[in-house]
């Protein structure tokens, strides 16, 4: 189907997109438009106006700073898979985002829209709790932070304000030698997942759990943290034993069904992809060397 | 109103166009309704079949979901622009010896996303034009003599390129 009719604003500067967003009461943000257009041609939504960002300038950023990574709310998805700080500092998002649609799609997907659609299913989500994304949230008001759990409200609801919008996020990146593993099952390549696991892993001089992220995707509403799988983890040996251990607390953790992935499937989806997402974690993952 | 048509110009294989567009039309839509170049494909309009690929400014996108006002000032190509004169494009000579299309529906799309890629990766692995084409859909061929010609394409472009 075709698109309902709006009201088209194609700001140049953010103080112009702010400005038409606080003066309008029913617009949406158009930014790479591989979620918001589907739906706008589906009918599933049909905003009064249509704030399209792609021309506001400085969105598009990828900033690297001593221990967190800025990256722009416009930064497309294929240029994050293409940066060498992405693949570097964050090689948890960078292996989330190739599973991320299609090649064609991930030229216009942007990171913010990701963030701010809020699919259960998405990638980006994903991984933006396993690494402590904090959301800059900016309005003519002025400019606020959200953490990933007060960002992440519900099945595609986001904490932002009607008249804010999302600018950039801010995302931890683990120390040189942590290991990543993003893990997903779809019946296609590029398909909707029907689970996705996140996984982080340092480890000490030992070989022990020095720090360690277990998140979900695609099982609830919003992309959830297992928690008492990281807590078994913590300062013990993740041979395949243990990490089928904690695993398996993915399983339990599941909410959301569908008629093509029921329940008992799903978990059963969540505790494998938890494995393979830790497995290879540990394995890439560096013993922290001990100063002599 | 902002939500009325609006005259914006663009150029769509290297000639300059101006066309007047309701904001809400697709770039897909305005270049065969409005431009009459029908060789783009329009199959689901939510961007998941690929048939209407075609690149902005050197990037491929699903013109499905790009609006037309939104390509404003940008460089459009399209299947249409591949052929040089009477000559095929060495990808469409390569399809028609490989017989990569039966309907041709997909065509266009999977043309311009390899199009892309052969820009970008001018030697691919099976794996990569494979995994290029993976948000392509075919429903007749079963993508075997595409990748086939994809890859015959490569080597002639190539050696086209070579001094
Ligand atoms: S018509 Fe655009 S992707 Fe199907
Ligand atoms: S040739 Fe018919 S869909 Fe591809």
């Amino acid at each position: 189907m075709k698109a309902p009719p709006f009201d088209y604003h194609r700001p140049a500067s953010l103080d112009e997109a702010l400005g038409l967003l606080a003066g309008q009461p029913d617009a949406r943000i158009l930014a790479g438009g591989q979620s918001l257009v589907p739906m706008l041609n589906m009918r599933l939504a049909a905003p009064a106006t249509l704030i399209d960002i792609n021309r506001v300038d400085g969105l598009d950023r990828i900033e690297e700073g001593a221990d967190r990574v800025t990256l722009g709310a416009m930064v497309r998805q294929r240029a994050l898979e293409a940066s060498p700080v992405v693949r570097r500092r964050l090689p948890l998002l960078a292996e989330a985002v190739a599973q991320i649609g299609h090649p064609v799609t991930r030229n216009r997907g942007t990171v913010g829209g990701s963030l701010c659609h809020l699919d259960p299913a998405a990638e980006i989500p994903a991984a933006a709790l396993a690494l402590d994304a904090r959301l800059v949230a900016a309005s003519a008001r002025g400019t606020r932070r959200l953490a990933m759990e007060e960002f992440a409200l519900g099945m595609m609801t986001t904490g932002l304000e009607p008249d804010e919008m999302l600018v950039a996020v801010e995302l931890a990146a683990w120390p040189e030698g942590h290991g990543a593993g993003f893990a997903e099952f779809a019946r296609r390549p590029g398909d909707f997942a029907m689970a996705s696991a996140a996984a982080l892993v340092a480890l000490d001089g030992a070989g022990r759990v020095d720090a360690v992220r277990l998140v979900l995707g695609a099982v609830a509403a919003t992309p959830l943290r297992v928690t008492e799988a990281e807590a078994m983890l913590m300062g013990r040996t993740p041979d395949t034993t243990l990490i089928a251990e904690a695993a398996a607390l993915a399983g339990p953790c599941v909410t959301l069904e569908d008629p093509q992935a029921p329940l008992w499937y799903r978990a059963r989806l969540a505790t494998a992809m938890a494995k393979r997402a830790l497995t290879a974690a540990v394995g890439r993952a560096d013993r922290k060397r001990v100063a002599a | 109103m902002t939500g009325d048509p609006r005259a914006i110009s663009m150029t769509v294989n290297g000639r300059e166009v101006t066309l007047t567009v309701e904001p809400r039309v697709s770039l897909a839509d305005a270049l065969r309704q409005d431009l009459g170049l029908t060789g783009t494909h329009v199959g689901c309009e939510h961007g998941v079949c690929g048939s209407c690929t075609v690149l902005v400014d050197g990037t491929a996108v699903r013109s499905c979901l790009l609006f037309a006002v939104q390509a404003e000032g940008t460089a459009v190509e399209t299947v249409e622009g591949l052929a040089r004169g009477s000559a095929l494009h060495p990808l469409q000579e390569a399809f028609r010896r490989h017989h990569a299309l039966q309907c041709g529906f997909c065509t266009p799309g999977v043309l311009m996303t390899l199009v892309e890629l052969l820009r970008a990766d001018p030697c691919p692995t099976e794996a990569a034009v494979r995994d290029a084409l993976s948000g392509n859909l075919c429903r007749c061929t079963g993508y075997q003599p595409i990748v086939a010609a994809a890859l015959d394409a490569a080597t002639v472009l190539a050696a086209e390129a070579a001094p």
